[in-house]
C-alpha cells in the first residue's frame, strides 16, 4: 500500500493537533506514555503525554527508563504491552444464554459496540505483528468478527525506528525498521539543528485527509533524506540477530536437540513471553454461570502454551514438561507458523526477551540450535515427507 | 426457583485453626450473598449464625488447619457428612502461617509463652485438611478471592468444574497490563512460581508478589531462586519469603529447607 503519496513535515504542535483531531473525530487515541517506570500504551488526550525525552535501556530480562538529551518521543522499543491489548483484548464476552419463562434457552451473541481506535506510535514490527494476527484471526474461513470490527475501524499511525533497542532484531525477520505499508499515516522523527520534526506520509485516503487538517509544511529534501538515513542506520544497529538460515528448517531439524533441555532448565513456564508477544493469539473459553443457573456467559481469555492446563486432555497434559512447552512455543513462532499461516510468527520485536524474568532469548536459543545442528549433523526428526 | 425448604442444597462452613478471614470473605460477597442464601441452605456457619444444622451437607467449605487431636477427629465427621468438601484458604490448604511450628519445638514455645503450659493441648504440627481426609477442591489464598469463592459455589451448584487456573500469577499480571516489577524495577517477586487467583494484586501496587496463593502447578526453583538473589535477597530473605502462609506447601517447604542446607 502506498496511499495517495501525500507528504508533509509536522512539528510537535502538529503531533498534538493530530491526537486532538483523531479524538475529535470520535476515536479512542492510544499512544505511548511514561507510567510505572516504563513506556506503556494507554489512552492519551494530547501531545504532552508522549514520552518526550525518554529512552529505554533494554537487555534480556531487564528494562529501565533513561533520560534522553535530544528530547525525542519515539526513541524507545519493546514496551511491556503490545497493540493486541486493544485489538485482541485479554478477556472478552462471546455470548450470553438465558433460560426464558418457558424453560427454553435464548443465546445472544455479544454485540456491545467496539471502540474506534487510533493507534499512535506503532513500530514497523508492530504493523507486521498486526498483519500476522490479521491472518490468524480474520484471514481464514472462521474469522473473529469482533477482532475484525476493531481492526477495520482502527486508524494506524506508525513511527519508523531510528533507535533500535538492544533486544531488537526486526531486520533479521524482515519486519523493520522501515515501514512498507499497512498504515494510515507514517512518521519519522528527526531531531537536529533543523529542529524537532516529523516527516509524515499518508498511506490511505483517510490518512491524507487527517494530515491535511494539521499545521504542517511541505516536506523538504533535507528532512526527508535525514529521516531515511536515520532509519537505514537503525537497520545496521540491531541489538540482536537471528542465524541467517532457514529458521523453519532449523526448527524441524533440531526437535531432539540437547539445547531444549538446557533452555528448559532455565524456563519458569511463567507465560510472560506469550502474553507480551504481539503475535501470540491463543485463548481459552471460560464459561460463567450465575447462582440461579438461569444465566450463563461464554468468555474468551488469553491463554498460553506455557500453561500446563493448556494441553490438558482426559489423560493429563500433552505437554507435561517445560521442555516440551518451550519447544512448542519456539518451533511454532519460527517454524510451524509458516505451515499454518504462511509466514513467520515472530517479527523480531524483542518483547519476549526483555519481559522474560530470567532473560531467555529466542535469538540466542536459535543460534545455539543452529550450532548444535552444525556440530551433530542434525538432531531432529526427518522432514515429514521423508519420514512417512 | 421455588424450592421447598429442605430441598435446597445444604452448605456447611467449618472453622479449624485460622483467623476467620476466609469465612468472612463469604460474608463480604455483599451483592451475591442474598442470592447464595436463596439458593442454598446455610446449615453451619458460626460466623453468621449460631445454630448448626443437622447435615448432611451437599457442599462443605472448610477453613483452617488441623492443630489439635480434637480437630483431627472433627474433620473426619465433617468429611463423612459432606458430599463435596472444599478447603478455603492457605490454612486449610497448606497449614497456614501457624505451620511455622513444624520447624520448631512446640513444647519449648508453650513453656516460654504460657504461664500454665499444661493447660495447652495441641499437636506438634499444623497440617492441611488434605493430610487427614480426601478433599474435592482446594481454594488458595490468604485470604481467598471472593470471585473465586463464588465461582466454586456456583460451579458446584451447576454441577461443573470450577474455573480456577493453577498457572502463575504472571499470567494475570500481564493480562491486567501491569508493568513487571522484576524486569522494570528489579523488585523481587514470587509471581513466576505462585498460583494465580488474586488477579496479580501486589505488582499492580508496585510491590512483589509474596506468594500468598502458594505454589503454582509448574515451578522451576533452581532457575527462580537466583533471580531473587540477583534482586538483593540473601539466604535468610529467601527462606523468609517462602515461609509465610504457605510454608508447609510441599514445594515451598522443600525449597526453603534446601536453601538452609546450602
Ligand atoms: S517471539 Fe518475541 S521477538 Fe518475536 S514477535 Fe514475539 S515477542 Fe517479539
Ligand atoms: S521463556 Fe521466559 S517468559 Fe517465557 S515462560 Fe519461560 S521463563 Fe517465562
Ligand atoms: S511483576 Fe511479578 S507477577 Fe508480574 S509479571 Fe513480573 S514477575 Fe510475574
Amino acid at each position: 500500500m502506498t496511499g495517495n503519496g501525500a507528504t508533509a513535515v509536522i512539528g510537535k504542535d502538529g503531533l498534538d493537533a493530530l491526537i486532538r483531531a483523531l479524538a475529535a473525530g470520535g476515536r479512542t487515541v492510544i499512544g505511548p506514555t511514561v507510567r510505572d517506570g516504563a513506556i506503556v500504551l494507554t489512552e492519551i488526550a494530547g501531545g504532552d503525554e508522549l514520552p518526550y525525552g525518554w529512552g529505554v535501556e533494554l537487555e534480556a530480562g531487564h528494562y529501565r527508563l533513561r533520560r534522553r538529551a535530544d528530547g525525542a518521543a519515539f526513541a524507545h522499543s519493546a514496551g511491556p504491552q503490545s497493540w493486541k491489548t486493544y485489538l485482541h483484548p485479554q478477556r472478552e464476552r462471546q455470548w450470553t444464554a438465558d433460560r426464558g419463562a418457558d424453560g427454553a434457552l435464548v443465546v445472544t451473541e455479544e454485540d456491545a459496540p467496539v471502540p474506534s481506535y487510533a493507534f499512535l506510535g506503532m513500530r514497523p514490527c508492530d504493523l507486521r505483528a498486526i498483519a500476522v494476527q490479521d491472518r490468524v484471526l480474520a484471514g481464514g474461513p472462521h474469522t473473529d468478527s469482533r477482532y475484525r470490527a476493531r481492526r477495520e475501524r482502527a486508524f494506524l499511525v506508525a513511527v519508523e525506528c531510528t533507535e533500535p533497542g538492544a533486544t531488537c532484531f526486526c531486520t533479521s525477520m524482515g519486519a523493520g525498521p522501515a515501514v512498507d505499508g499497512g498504515y494510515d499515516l507514517a512518521l519519522t522523527e528527526v531531531v537536529d539543528d533543523g529542529g524537532h520534526r516529523f516527516w509524515a506520509r499518508a498511506g490511505s485516503e483517510e490518512g491524507a485527509a487527517v494530515l491535511a487538517q494539521l499545521p504542517r509544511r511541505p516536506a523538504d529534501p533535507a528532512t526527508e533524506s535525514t529521516a531515511r538515513q536515520r532509519v537505514a542506520g537503525a537497520a545496521d544497529r540491531m541489538g540482536r540477530t537471528m542465524p541467517e538460515v532457514d529458521l523453519q528448517l532449523l526448527m524441524r531439524e533440531t526437535l531432539e536437540a540437547e539445547r531444549w533441555n538446557d533452555v528448559a532448565s532455565r524456563c519458569l513456564t511463567c507465560g510472560n513471553c506469550t502474553m507480551a508477544c504481539p503475535t501470540c493469539f491463543c485463548t481459552s473459553a471460560e464459561d460463567v454461570t450465575d447462582l440461579t443457573g438461569d444465566h450463563a456467559e461464554r468468555w474468551r481469555r488469553w491463554e498460553s502454551c506455557f500453561d500446563l492446563e493448556f494441553s490438558h486432555l482426559p489423560d493429563g497434559p500433552v505437554r507435561a514438561t517445560g521442555r516440551s512447552r518451550y519447544r512448542q512455543w519456539a518451533t511454532h513462532k519460527l517454524g510451524t507458523w509458516y505451515d499454518q499461516f504462511g509466514s513467520s510468527g515472530c517479527v523480531g520485536c524483542g518483547r519476549c526477551i526483555v519481559w522474560c524474568p530470567v532473560g531467555i532469548d529466542i535469538t540466542e536459543e536459535a543460534h545455539a540450535l543452529n550450532q548444535e545442528r552444525a556440530a551433530t549433523g542434525g538432531v531432529g526428526v526427518p522432514p515429514r515427507e521423508a519420514s512417512s | 426457583m421455588a424450592d421447598m425448604p429442605g430441598t435446597r442444597p445444604q452448605l456447611g462452613v467449618w472453622k479449624f485453626a485460622s483467623c476467620d478471614g476466609c469465612q468472612l470473605t463469604l460474608l463480604d460477597c455483599e451483592d451475591e450473598l442474598l442470592g447464595i442464601a436463596e439458593r442454598v441452605e446455610i446449615s453451619y456457619f458460626l460466623e453468621a449464625s449460631s445454630a448448626p444444622g443437622p447435615g448432611p451437607y451437599d457442599l462443605s467449605l472448610v477453613e483452617g488447619s488441623v492443630t489439635t487431636t480434637q480437630d483431627a477427629e472433627r474433620i473426619q465427621g465433617i468429611r463423612a457428612a459432606s458430599r463435596r468438601l472444599v478447603t478455603i484458604g492457605a490454612c486449610a490448604t497448606a497449614g497456614g502461617v501457624q505451620a511455622l511450628r513444624n520447624y520448631a519445638d512446640v513444647a519449648e514455645f508453650q513453656a516460654a509463652v504460657y504461664a500454665r503450659p499444661d493447660y495447652i493441648d495441641t499437636l506438634a504440627t499444623s497440617t492441611p485438611i488434605s493430610a487427614h481426609v480426601p478433599v474435592d477442591f482446594e481454594l488458595r489464598g490468604c485470604p481467598i478471592d471472593r470471585g473465586q469463592l463464588i465461582e466454586v459455589i456456583t460451579a458446584y451448584l451447576a454441577g461443573r468444574t470450577p474455573d480456577v487456573p493453577a498457572h502463575s500469577v504472571c499470567f494475570e499480571c500481564k493480562r491486567r497490563g501491569t508493568t513487571c516489577v522484576t524486569v522494570a524495577h528489579g523488585t523481587p517477586c514470587l509471581g513466576p512460581i505462585t498460583h494465580a487467583g488474586c488477579g496479580a494484586l501486589c505488582p499492580a501496587y508496585h510491590r512483589g508478589c509474596y506468594g500468598c496463593f502458594g505454589p503454582s502447578n509448574s515451578i522451576n526453583f533452581p532457575s527462580f531462586i537466583p533471580l531473587l538473589r540477583r534482586d538483593g535477597m540473601d539466604t535468610l530473605d529467601v527462606v523468609r519469603v517462602l515461609r509465610t502462609f504457605n510454608t508447609a506447601a510441599e514445594e515451598f517447604d522443600a525449597a526453603s529447607r534446601k536453601e538452609l542446607s546450602g
